[in-house]
């Protein structure tokens, strides 16, 4: 069963059109990675999903009893960010507010709050300042945030831009593991060697080509080869191009 | 001390004065993080010339004000959204502007004299009528805040994510700027036009020197800005020197202070 599903969309912006004729459906468990080309309309697909901007035509629809504002999202970190005098739980315990809103926290919110920042292993940071701490740090805090949003679905934009090596391997260590915890993950990437390690499926965008499919089908379709400077590892195929490119 | 408080006038200061600085601190820690500063100035510049205006009509000036200023807050905000006109030089535009007409009607009317009190203020300046308005003015900022505190925050940090989980963030901006322009209006009679701003960035600079959650931030921002507010009044008041700039450079002196504490602090 489909989560969000996608059909016909017609998406752009400032009167350009980014994105036409899109289909496709997102299911539950999915680990999906949207890769493509800087201008190639990934970060407008993403901020349909999140309805910030609407469609020209066509339609999302969210099944599953999953609504828009419980999509959990993990976005780039802003300019304000950095110096924004804010302790850790502050800024997870800001994630709940789509379930409730009152003046002061209930004793829910801050449990939910609590879990969170353990799946995370954030726990020991609690009381710590925000701006004080590393990029990977930052990142698991916002990611606290994002679970707290949401049960079913986060949405990652670049997640780990800025991050060095160790970090960004620690982070898709997580992501994986709350994707076999049963929590749909669309990662928007540059990256498509590593998102290919990761996904279990990949939406490529180009101009106005897509492909869509599991990241097995990607690699041996022909965008999916011409991006890949590696060949697939699995025995079954028998790739044409097999060793030549390394 | 109760030789100070035995004069009306200066008990509608204190009053209006604790009221405006707490809303103020309250309001400047958003706007600093938003980089909204400049707003404050530039409204308190169109306060000053619709206050000229009103002077000049015979009009009670708060009257005049409040509608003037909560428009020009909301073009200010728009101005600084809309990413095609620089919100920067909007706000130079808009604030020199204002204080031109000002200025030219005041003296063309012949108000010289007051010219002084609405740019530097005056504790003089603060009628009966308008130090009631001032209190339910504050209020009304004080519970709107508390009311929507969590939310305020959440919107401020991130308005991309508040906008994913269902939160309108234009919606909070306007309350934003509502209560911007309100404080600003209240204390522009007390602290002057061109000191105003003052009192809306500093408590919170001086907050974040040393507090590092957003819940103490608040907090001491809003304390100290009481406490500047005091003993500027109280030092105005025996050094026979105007209020406005004493408690300014009260202000000051606690940036500097807490900077230097913040200093050591960070070499140790």
């Amino acid at each position: 069963m489909p989560l969000i599903s996608c059909s016909n969309l017609k998406m752009g912006y400032e009167g350009k059109i980014v994105i036409s004729d899109l289909t496709f459906d997102i299911n539950s468990g999915d680990y999906l990675c949207i890769v493509g080309e800087n201008g190639s309309g990934k970060t407008t697909l993403m901020k349909g999903l999140l309805g910030l901007i609407s469609p020209i035509s066509g339609k999302i629809e969210y099944l599953e009893g999953l609504k828009q504002r419980y999509i959990g999202y993990l976005p780039q970190q802003t300019s304000i960010q950095k110096d924004f005098p804010c302790s850790v739980l502050e800024v997870v315990l800001s994630g709940t507010l789509n379930k409730k809103f009152l003046p002061i926290y209930s004793k829910e919110q801050k449990n939910l709050a609590l879990e969170n920042m353990e799946k995370v292993n954030i726990l020991d940071l609690k009381k710590k300042s925000f701006q004080e701490l590393s990029g990977g740090q930052k990142q698991r805090v916002l990611l606290a945030r994002a679970l707290c949003a949401t049960g079913k679905l986060l949405i990652l934009d670049e997640p780990i831009t800025g991050l060095d090596p160790i970090a960004s391997q620690d982070l898709y260590d997580l992501i994986g593991k709350l994707n076999k915890q049963g929590i749909t993950i669309v990662m928007v990437s540059h990256d498509i060697t590593t998102s290919v390690k990761h996904a279990s499926h990949i939406l490529h965008m180009s101009g106005d080509s897509y492909f869509y499919g599991t990241t097995h089908q990607y690699m041996h379709s022909e965008i999916g080869e011409k991006f890949m400077l590696r060949d697939c590892p699995c025995d079954k195929c028998s790739h044409s191009n097999k060793g030549d490119r390394l | 001390m109760i030789e100070m408080l035995s004069y009306n006038f200066m008990i509608r200061a204190l009053i209006v004065g604790t009221l405006v600085s707490l809303c103020a601190a309250l309001l400047g820690v958003i706007l600093v993080l938003k980089r909204y500063s400049m707003i404050g100035d530039g409204l308190s510049h169109v306060g000053f010339g619709a206050l000229a205006i009103a002077a000049a009509a015979n009009i009670a000036p708060l009257y005049v004000a409040i509608p003037v200023v909560l428009l020009a807050a909301f073009c200010l905000l728009r101005l600084s959204e809309n990413s095609k006109i620089n919100g920067d030089a909007a706000i130079a535009v808009i604030s020199s502007t204002a204080v031109a007409t000002g200025v030219i009607v005041a003296s063309v009317t012949g108000l010289n004299t007051d010219l002084n009190s609405y740019l530097f203020g005056s504790v003089l300046a603060t009628s009966n009528g308008d130090a009631v308005m001032c209190v339910v003015l504050s209020i009304v900022v004080i519970l709107l805040f508390l009311l929507f505190y969590n939310k305020i925050f959440a919107v401020t940090f991130d308005e991309s994510f508040s906008k994913a989980c269902g939160t309108r963030p234009s919606v909070y901006n306007i309350i934003i700027a509502v209560l911007t322009a309100l404080t600003i209006v209240i204390g522009m009679r007390i602290m002057g036009t061109l000191l105003i701003s003052a009192l809306i960035i500093f408590p919170s600079l001086t907050a974040m020197r040393l507090c590092k959650s957003f819940k103490s931030v608040m907090i001491t921002a809003g304390i100290l800005s009481v406490i500047c507010f005091l003993l500027g009044l109280t030092a105005s008041y025996y050094l026979d020197i105007p209020t406005g700039p004493t408690v300014v450079v009260s202000n000051c002196i606690m940036l500097v202070i807490f900077w230097l504490v913040s200093k050591i602090k960070a070499c140790r």
